[in-house]
């Protein structure tokens, strides 16, 4: 399967220079390129189009920022969308190149089924109008990577239009206040990569790969309906999520290079007061209206495609070839859970808040990893919560690591928690069977409890007697007890509790303690 | 073409529409068995989109030249009454096409071009869908999602002269425009 990556476009910008540059001189921004995050193997590509408009509100004197969004996501197919070529992350250069896709004479696109399928998908799981009719077009402009002078796209009738995608706000500073907002779709279009340029300054030459040239793309244009770059990045997570939950792109992308830039161009926008538009080379905005007309895209119907047709139940001719046509409803019947599904799903059946559910779905793996646990430990669903989220994950993140990365199985802290179920262990002596277990030194549980003598005391005599010592050992303590101050008994349960080297629930310390003081 | 023929020996009867029975050329079957009505075959596009990337460039908003069949739906005369084309619209078109107009002569024929295309406006064609492609009664193929095509680098690389370790060779990126306005005086200033 294809590694697919998720990129912003800027609008009649060569994106396809800049994703190269990323970390050249110039970007105008202090923090690293997306270098450090290819050490992960990701391909952390990210382009932002980001056209901050700022028009007037009624009844308001003061300039309100409105930001509209392009985005490609790279579809997770075997082949590119008009060829049969490869469709694959690190190759040698120009191995994965047909014909075609270097536009020798003579060769002509055929359209990819399974693009279509993703693109419908897509448009289902956004909430889009899918057209059943839809054109290609020719979009011209001269590069090196575009060996056609032209990308063939759909400008004029896309496969789907007038969506929308909902995502939720936080407002950290309020516990767990999440207000609901909504991004309207524009519209989703098929369209081609281009290929890679290598720019060799010191040499005055481009090296051009034409790997990803054709590899195909959804290009999903939002409204200007975002107030804010936080609110942009929202939104383009959680169009992440949902194009990662329907496999039509792996949508890998750099989070804070995102961040960056929208901090970026939130920054310069507030000072604007007129269309700009993201120069991805000179690192800053620069005004749209002179931008506009400087490119001719010259677009034309693509004359070699037919336009492409869609149906559905109703409209399906009987006798049609079922690998030749494509049936919406059928696709949406084999839509899979969505992430906002999902969310609400966990919080009804595990009782959890929604931002516990976003933080399950936020990393990737996690949630597998904590329908593991469920599935093995007898413990509650809320504890399994608490000790995935707060315990594992920050362990995680104290490290950076993936889930997949994470020495502790599932498995295994499913038998912890079985253990701390059974009062078996404490909860303090829990955590420190955990970092144990982190160590990723292939002990169980069990194993590490006895070894290090961690197991809760089982023997009531035992501790009744301890407590008794405790009691002989320290009268004014008793007395302060005795007197009804309220600190007193704490300070007893503590000292039980060192004596006792942590082994003992300081429930039932209390408990002893009070019976024996007749409290 | 037959169809162009028509058109010009029309176009002094400007409310005449042109209908005229075509005989399918190939042995293609219809799916349809009323009559084919020929269709203008002059495609008029659609007012560009307002977010300005529409499909036509985008019409000065000084001047009223259209590009030769680019029109926005207007049937009456594009040009200026002189017919002439202003200079900052030349200028603009250079840019855009990277060509050059060099001399009065060469903007002379342009214009002449534009009055020549513009015959075909008097053509009406309200109510007549435009035909975007001789292809719209084809099926779309639709190829399954196999590999079965690449791995011929070398191949490729023969095509061209100069290659760096599997890389194609390209001069560098694009200059940017401003500096090349800058450096080419326009030669059509009068």
């Amino acid at each position: 399967m294809a590694t697919s990556v998720l990129r912003l476009g800027i609008p009649g910008r060569r994106w396809a220079l800049a994703w190269i540059d990323g970390g050249s001189r110039h970007r105008s921004g202090t923090q690293p390129g997306p270098t450090s995050n290819r050490a992960r193997g990701q391909s952390s590509v990210t382009q932002l189009s980001l056209r901050t408009a700022q028009k007037p509100r009624k009844g308001e004197h003061k300039w309100a920022a409105v930001v509209g969004l392009e985005i490609h996501a790279q579809i997770c197919s075997n082949s590119k969308l008009f060829s049969g070529a490869q469709v694959c992350f690190a190759a040698p250069p120009n191995s994965l190149v047909s014909f075609f896709d270097a536009s020798l004479p003579g060769t002509l696109p055929v359209l990819n089924r399974r693009c279509v399928e993703a693109a419908v998908m897509t448009g289902l799981a956004l909430n889009c109008h899918i057209n059943r009719k839809s054109l290609f077009d020719r979009k011209h402009y001269f590069y090196a990577d575009l060996p056609a002078g032209y990308q063939i796209t759909q400008q004029r009738l896309p496969i789907a239009t007038n969506g929308h995608l909902t995502y939720s706000i936080y407002i950290r500073k309020k516990q767990s206040q999440v207000t609901t907002k909504t991004v309207r779709i524009k519209q989703i279009q098929l369209e081609q990569d281009s290929g890679k340029s290598l720019h060799d300054d010191l040499r005055s030459q481009t090296l051009i790969d034409l790997n990803r040239a054709g590899v195909g793309l959804l290009e999903v244009v939002l409204e200007p309906d975002l107030c804010c770059g936080e609110e942009a990045a929202v939104a383009v997570r959680e169009l992440q999520l949902i194009l990662q939950a329907l496999g039509t792109s792996q949508a890998n992308m750099a989070d804070y290079e995102i961040q960056r830039q929208i901090t970026e161009l939130e920054n310069g926008g507030e000072v604007l007061n007129e269309t700009r538009s993201f120069d991805y080379k000179l690192g800053c905005t620069v005004p749209m209206r002179d931008k506009e007309g400087k490119q001719d895209y010259r677009f034309m119907p693509e004359p070699n495609l037919p336009p492409l047709v869609l149906y559905d139940a109703t409209s399906l001719p009987s006798d049609a070839d079922s690998q030749q046509v494509i049936n919406i409803d059928q696709l949406r019947d084999t839509l899979p859970e969505l992430p906002s599904a999902t969310r609400e799903r966990l919080v009804q059946q595990y009782g959890m808040l929604p931002e516990h559910s976003f933080a399950l779905l936020n990393e990737v793996g996690l949630l597998e990893f904590f329908q593991n646990v469920i599935k093995e430990t007898r413990a509650e669903p809320k504890k399994v919560t608490n000790w995935v989220l707060n315990t594992f994950l920050y362990y995680l993140k104290q490290q950076n690591l993936a889930v997949s990365e994470s020495p502790v199985t599932a498995g295994a802290l499913a038998e912890l928690l079985d253990l701390l179920d059974s009062k078996a262990v404490s909860s303090a002596a829990a955590k420190q069977v955990f970092e144990e277990l982190w160590k990723g030194q292939g002990k169980t549980a069990a194993q590490i409890v006895s070894e290090q003598q961690l197991g809760l005391m089982q023997d009531r005599e035992a501790l009744e007697q301890l407590c008794q010592a405790t009691i002989d050992g320290h009268p004014q303590t008793v007395m302060d007890v005795k007197k009804r101050n309220p600190k007193a008994i704490n300070k007893l349960i503590g000292l039980v509790r060192k004596a006792s080297l942590s082994r003992a629930d300081p429930t039932l310390i209390k408990e002893i303690l009070e019976k024996k003081l007749s409290l | 073409m037959a169809m162009a023929a028509a058109a010009t020996a029309t176009a002094a009867h400007s409310n005449v529409v042109i209908r005229v029975r075509v005989a399918p050329s190939s042995s293609l079957r219809r799916s349809r068995s009323k009559e084919m009505w020929a269709r203008a075959m002059w495609v008029r596009f659609r007012a560009a989109p307002d977010r300005g990337r529409g499909f036509a460039s985008k019409a000065s908003p000084q001047g009223q030249v259209q590009a030769a069949g680019q029109g926005t739906g207007t049937p009456s005369l594009a040009l200026q009454g002189s017919g002439r084309v202003p200079t900052e619209k030349i200028e603009h078109l250079e840019r855009l096409a990277l060509v050059n107009f060099g001399s009065r002569e060469a903007v002379a024929r342009l214009e002449k071009a534009i009055a020549f295309a513009e015959q075909l406006q008097a053509v009406d064609t309200d109510g007549v869908e435009p035909l975007e492609s001789v292809l719209e009664n084809r099926c779309l193929y639709l190829r399954s999602d196999n590999v079965a095509e690449g791995n011929c680098a070398e191949e490729l690389l023969q095509n061209s002269n100069h290659v760096v370790e599997e890389y194609f060779v390209a001069p560098p990126g694009n200059i940017s425009l401003p500096d090349m306005v800058n450096r080419i005086p326009s030669p059509t200033a009068e």
